[in-house]
């Protein structure tokens, strides 16, 4: 049983006799239904940072993207000494701690692969330590080493001809949410406490591989958590013991973020669900007159800023996959309990509110758990922010809680994870459009001629029939899954041996459960091209070689996107066939496997690598973004083609269904209430179907064409977007990338 | 209910996402023909009248459709309840009344007490026992309708016509009607018709107590007269159930559809209209803000 006076107030008993946020939050939040008036603008000191910080990023920007590198320390959580967005203005930074000693330099994380690290520098103009060289080279090994090591050549031809690509060998697998509440609500000597029984209880003396390993891990996880300390300390706070009120509640959480981005240079490096919980502590401090509604949104304020400047080293293919410098410090708000009462509380319209006070912002990828049953006055204040800053995506917490409970967050841009009792394997994508034109090819690629997939013998005929295609596109997806779940099994192996994540794993349950996440590439792409085989007629076009490389489709065929049951239910049976390929394989520490069907902006370079397509795609063009319709194929409107996607199970990919709309302003209503309230519509009445996730973005394709041609103009330093489940700064997309973000359909009636 | 006894209308397009067509959220029918050539139609391409006087009448799904019952030029399929046609370079669907608003409540999730559904054209009024048909679907379900009509056909002196016109009106909550020039010789000449039956039904929709919302596209030098707006003013007050009046300023997005017909556009050049010009049409039609 924990103790503590800094509790006082705090109602329930069960969160103090065991590691259990969830059950303190239930106890203790006050559920509010109110409207956005109460909100309070930016401080001074606020303004001050704010205004330091975006000088910063200006200055960032003009040097090509990257303001500065260490080159010579590796990132620990104690490797650098404190560091403040700046020295003189110090004493007004309500939150401290940065992941190096000055703002926006980047670190040197090694241990995901060395050569990575240091052709992260290179490309910057760095030079990286020849001494760091020598003891990762000659010394010491890396995750990359050892998944290449390990490697079949089956999978590096796979890999090479991007039939399986974004694979995490080369950096950070991400995707783990430690509970950084934890810090807050019980102090690191309790969780030590805790993880040194966990120690204790950990086998019966018999030393099989399992227990030799989570012993290990466990002994890292303390010290991870006295190295937390240590951090803090130089900071001047001592985090040993529960916060005493809400300002050290926000500090202490965010230690535990910090230790885990110094550390780890994973994709995604989600906050999680932290909301509910630190309103909680605020509104004791308000109750108590101890803080006012202008220093708590101050404390929220400083947060966020200090989310919107994590920054990793990237090397330049990194950056084409994961475009605009994503972290992924995703964040929850909203989202409702499993006795029914509404999770939203104040702290929720704060969160969105730093949207105003600090403008719009791609970080923290901010994520509201959407149910049309949350008080109107919430889902109207978060559909003006959607409308005004295009910055927040929502995802349905009606499919997510009956699966995940009530107190999940999102690891990464929209997948599910129960805080603080799971961690996930991030498997990136396999290419199913590619996929179905090795089917036509007998496994051989056409862009490289090389024998890639098992060599089963290509269809010949002149025109493709569905059957045929259907029974070898099923054969090669069996191919495909097998290799691509075996793949990832070795690289997660690696990454716990090489790259382990004690830090994040410390503010997890020891005993932890483990999803193994898997994902599709080139979802519209495939659903259209079988329906057009089904439906139209194909005549393949051969080479030289006798190899298929393109398709002349007569007649009309129905396409994905236009709430069609044809082409729609083509779409359910392909996620179907996918996901139970993938479910019959054994995966990495007995973890259960999901799917996604989400591309983040790889589906540029996914796109890139595949041929034309039996749906009219040309070779190399994009493919359309995670479960969006094809790219023209929406025929009859906004809500048509959500209704295709909200067809598709979640229950089927676990790991989430990306969307992603835009909205022309003008077409969305003559007034601001009338816009409000038709987005909000629009969004129950799509998640009302069980649908899984929609970014919204609110804005006419005239302002991306400004914003492209004119990046220099002050009102778009901060213009942010919502791309396949994150946000970026659209000037911070590649030329390519812009292009394509314009092409999507922008839904404008007139 | 009996498909060969369900009426049929030539549909040109769908648009589940309508939402400056009526209050709220709009599924919204855009039927296929019109008589008006307004100089400024941006769906010119929805005028082309199917020669099917007799869609009330035509078997659908009881295949095979005989193509020259339907078009001179045309083909058709049977495809289930609906059939793909084509007629000179206008695509259009022939739907039963069941199976569209069947299509149309796919969206009632959407609408809540803020939306329904929305016929437009062409011109509804050309195929009233289809729109009747849908609008009576929608009412048994509580739907909200609206009629987004140009009320060229309205004909007060037909009481064949009239019968059909009051059974369409029982089941419209509201009609959205163009006012596109007060002065029946401008009318004509932007239009090729005269506005005498516009205005009838302006009037008889007011007799009967139902609710309009008034429209007015704005083209600089052709629609905006000072004294045409003033008088259009007074006609609006006449009536006794205006809702809402808009000013819909004149757009340009509508010219590749008239090449693309063949059709020459009388427009070219025009300017859309200013904000000052809107607002100041705004104000003369006493809009109020």
């Amino acid at each position: 049983m924990f103790s503590s006076d800094d509790w006082s107030g705090f109602e329930g008993r069960l969160w103090k006799e065991e590691i259990n946020v969830r059950d303190f939050i239930q106890k203790n939040y006050k559920p509010y239904d109110g409207d956005a008036s109460f909100l309070a603008g930016p401080t001074e000191a606020t303004d001050k940072l704010w205004g330091r910080l975006q000088q910063l990023q200006k200055e960032e920007r003009a040097k090509g993207g990257v303001l500065d590198m260490d080159t010579d320390i590796v990132s620990t959580i104690t490797s650098h000494k404190p560091g403040y967005i700046d020295d003189t203005l110090k004493d007004l930074e309500k939150v401290v701690g940065l992941q190096t000693d000055k703002p926006l330099k980047r670190a040197f994380m090694p241990f995901g692969g060395i050569r990575m690290a240091e052709e992260a520098c290179t490309t910057n103009g760095y030079t990286p330590s020849p001494e760091l060289h020598k003891i990762f080279t000659e010394y010491g090994r890396t995750h990359n080493d050892g998944v290449f090591d390990a490697y079949t050549p089956e999978m590096k031809k796979a890999r090479h001809n991007k039939i399986i690509t974004g694979l995490p060998d080369t950096y950070g697998r991400g995707r783990i949410v430690g509970d950084y509440r934890r810090v807050a609500l019980y102090g690191i000597d309790n969780l030590i406490a805790e993880k040194q029984k966990d120690f204790a209880n950990c086998g019966d003396g018999t030393m099989t591989d399992d227990v030799i390993r989570l012993r290990e891990e466990i002994s890292m996880q303390i010290r991870a958590l006295k190295q937390m300390k240590v951090m803090a300390a130089s900071y001047g706070f001592d985090i040993s013991k529960p916060a005493k009120n809400a300002k050290e509640a926000v500090q202490w959480l965010y230690f535990g973020y910090l230790a885990a981005i110094k550390t780890q240079n994973g994709a995604a490096m989600s906050i999680g669900r932290i909301s509910t919980f630190l309103d909680i502590y605020i509104q004791r401090d308000l109750d108590k007159g101890t803080l006012t509604e202008s220093e708590a949104q101050e404390l929220i304020d400083h947060l966020c800023m200090k989310l919107r400047m994590v920054k990793f080293a990237r090397i330049p293919s990194y950056q084409q996959l994961f475009s605009g410098d994503p972290v992924w410090a995703t964040l929850e708000v909203a989202g409702k309990g499993t006795d029914g009462r509404s999770m939203v509380t104040k702290n929720d319209f704060r969160f969105l509110h730093t949207l105003e006070n600090m403008g719009p912002s791609p970080e923290p990828n901010l994520t509201v758990l959407f149910s049309s049953s949350l008080p109107q006055a919430f889902r109207d204040y978060a559909a003006k922010i959607s409308i005004n800053t295009s910055s927040i995506q929502y995802e349905n917490d009606d499919v997510m809680r009956p699966i995940w409970g009530d107190d999940y967050s999102i690891c990464c841009c929209v997948s599910a994870t129960q805080t603080g009792k799971e961690m996930q394997f991030f498997g990136a994508r396999a290419n199913l459009a590619k996929c179905l034109l090795y089917a036509i090819n007998g496994g051989v690629d056409a862009r490289t001629g090389e024998q890639v997939g098992p060599e089963y013998r290509p269809i010949t005929s002149e025109y493709l029939d569905y059957d045929e295609v259907i029974a070898k596109y099923d054969r090669m997806m069996d191919w495909l899954a097998g290799l691509y779940v075996n793949t990832l099994n070795l690289i997660q192996y690696m990454h716990d041996k090489y790259y382990y994540e004690a830090a994040e794993m410390a503010l997890i349950d020891t005993n932890v459960r483990r999803t193994f996440a898997t994902g599709i590439a080139g979802f519209s792409h495939v659903v259209d091209s079988l329906s057009a085989i089904k439906y139209a007629k194909v005549k393949v076009i051969r080479d030289e070689r006798g190899l298929a490389v393109d398709y002349q489709t007569e007649g009309d065929f129905p396409r994905y996107g236009n709430d069609d049951d044809r082409a729609d239910d083509i779409a359910v049976e392909l996620l179907h066939t996918f996901i139970t390929k993938i479910r019959r394989h054994h995966t990495y520490r007995n973890s259960e496997p999901t799917t996604s069907i989400l591309t983040i902006t790889s589906n540029v370079v996914y796109g890139k690598a595949t041929g034309n397509m039996p749906d009219g795609r040309r070779a190399g063009a994009p493919l359309s973004p995670g479960a969006n319709p094809s790219y023209g194929a929406e025929k009859n409107g906004l809500l048509a083609s959500l209704n295709s996607t909200a067809k598709l199970p979640y229950e089927w990919a676990l790991d989430g269904i990306s969307n992603t709309q835009t909205i022309n302003p003008d077409a969305l209503g003559h007034t601001e209430d009338e816009r409000v309230n038709n987005l909000v519509q629009v969004l129950d009445g799509y998640f009302d179907q069980s649908a899984h996730h929609l970014n919204v973005n609110v804005f006419g394709k005239e302002k991306l064409y400004d914003a492209m041609e004119h990046p220099e103009k002050e009102e778009y330093a901060n213009f942010t977007i919502r791309v396949s489940g994150y946000a970026v700064k659209f000037i911070d997309l590649t030329r390519e990338q812009q292009l394509d973000v314009i092409a999507r359909t922008c839904h404008a009636v007139l | 209910m009996n498909q060969k006894t369900s009426v049929v209308g030539a549909v040109h397009s769908l648009e589940s996402f309508g939402l400056v067509d009526g209050p709220g959220v709009r599924f919204v029918i855009f039927l296929q023909g019109c008589r008006m050539r307004c100089r400024y139609c941006h769906n010119p391409e929805t005028w082309m009248i199917p020669s099917l006087d007799h869609v009330d009448a035509l078997p659908v799904a009881s295949s095979p459709v005989d193509p020259d019952s339907i078009t001179q030029s045309g083909s058709l399929t049977a495809v289930g309840e609906k059939t793909q046609g084509r007629l000179a370079k206008c695509t259009f669907t022939l739907w039963t009344a069941e199976a569209l608003f069947k299509r149309a409540y796919r969206y009632h999730n959407y609408w809540k007490n803020n939306g329904g559904i929305t016929i437009s054209g062409g011109e509804p009024l050309l195929q009233m026992p289809f729109v009747t048909s849908i609008f009576q679907q929608a009412h048994s379900k509580g739907i909200h309708t609206t009629l987004d009509t140009a009320g060229q056909p309205f004909a007060p002196d037909d009481p064949a016509f009239m019968e059909k016109f009051d059974r369409l009106m029982a089941v419209t909550d509201l009609f959205m009607l163009d006012l596109k020039e007060i002065d029946p010789d401008c009318h004509k000449a932007l239009t090729g018709w005269s506005n005498q039956s516009i205005l009838a039904m302006a009037s008889y929709l007011s007799d009967h107590g139902k609710l309009m919302w008034i429209r007015r596209v704005l083209v600089p030098g052709l629609t905006d007269d000072e004294d045409d707006l003033v008088r259009t003013r007074q006609f609006i007050d006449s009536l006794q159930t205006v809702d809402r009046v808009e000013v819909l300023p004149y757009h340009t997005l509508g010219i590749t559809k008239w090449q693309a017909l063949g059709l020459s556009y009388s427009l070219d050049g025009v300017p859309v209209p200013t904000d000052q010009q809107v607002e100041k049409a705004e104000r003369l039609l006493g809009i109020r803000k």
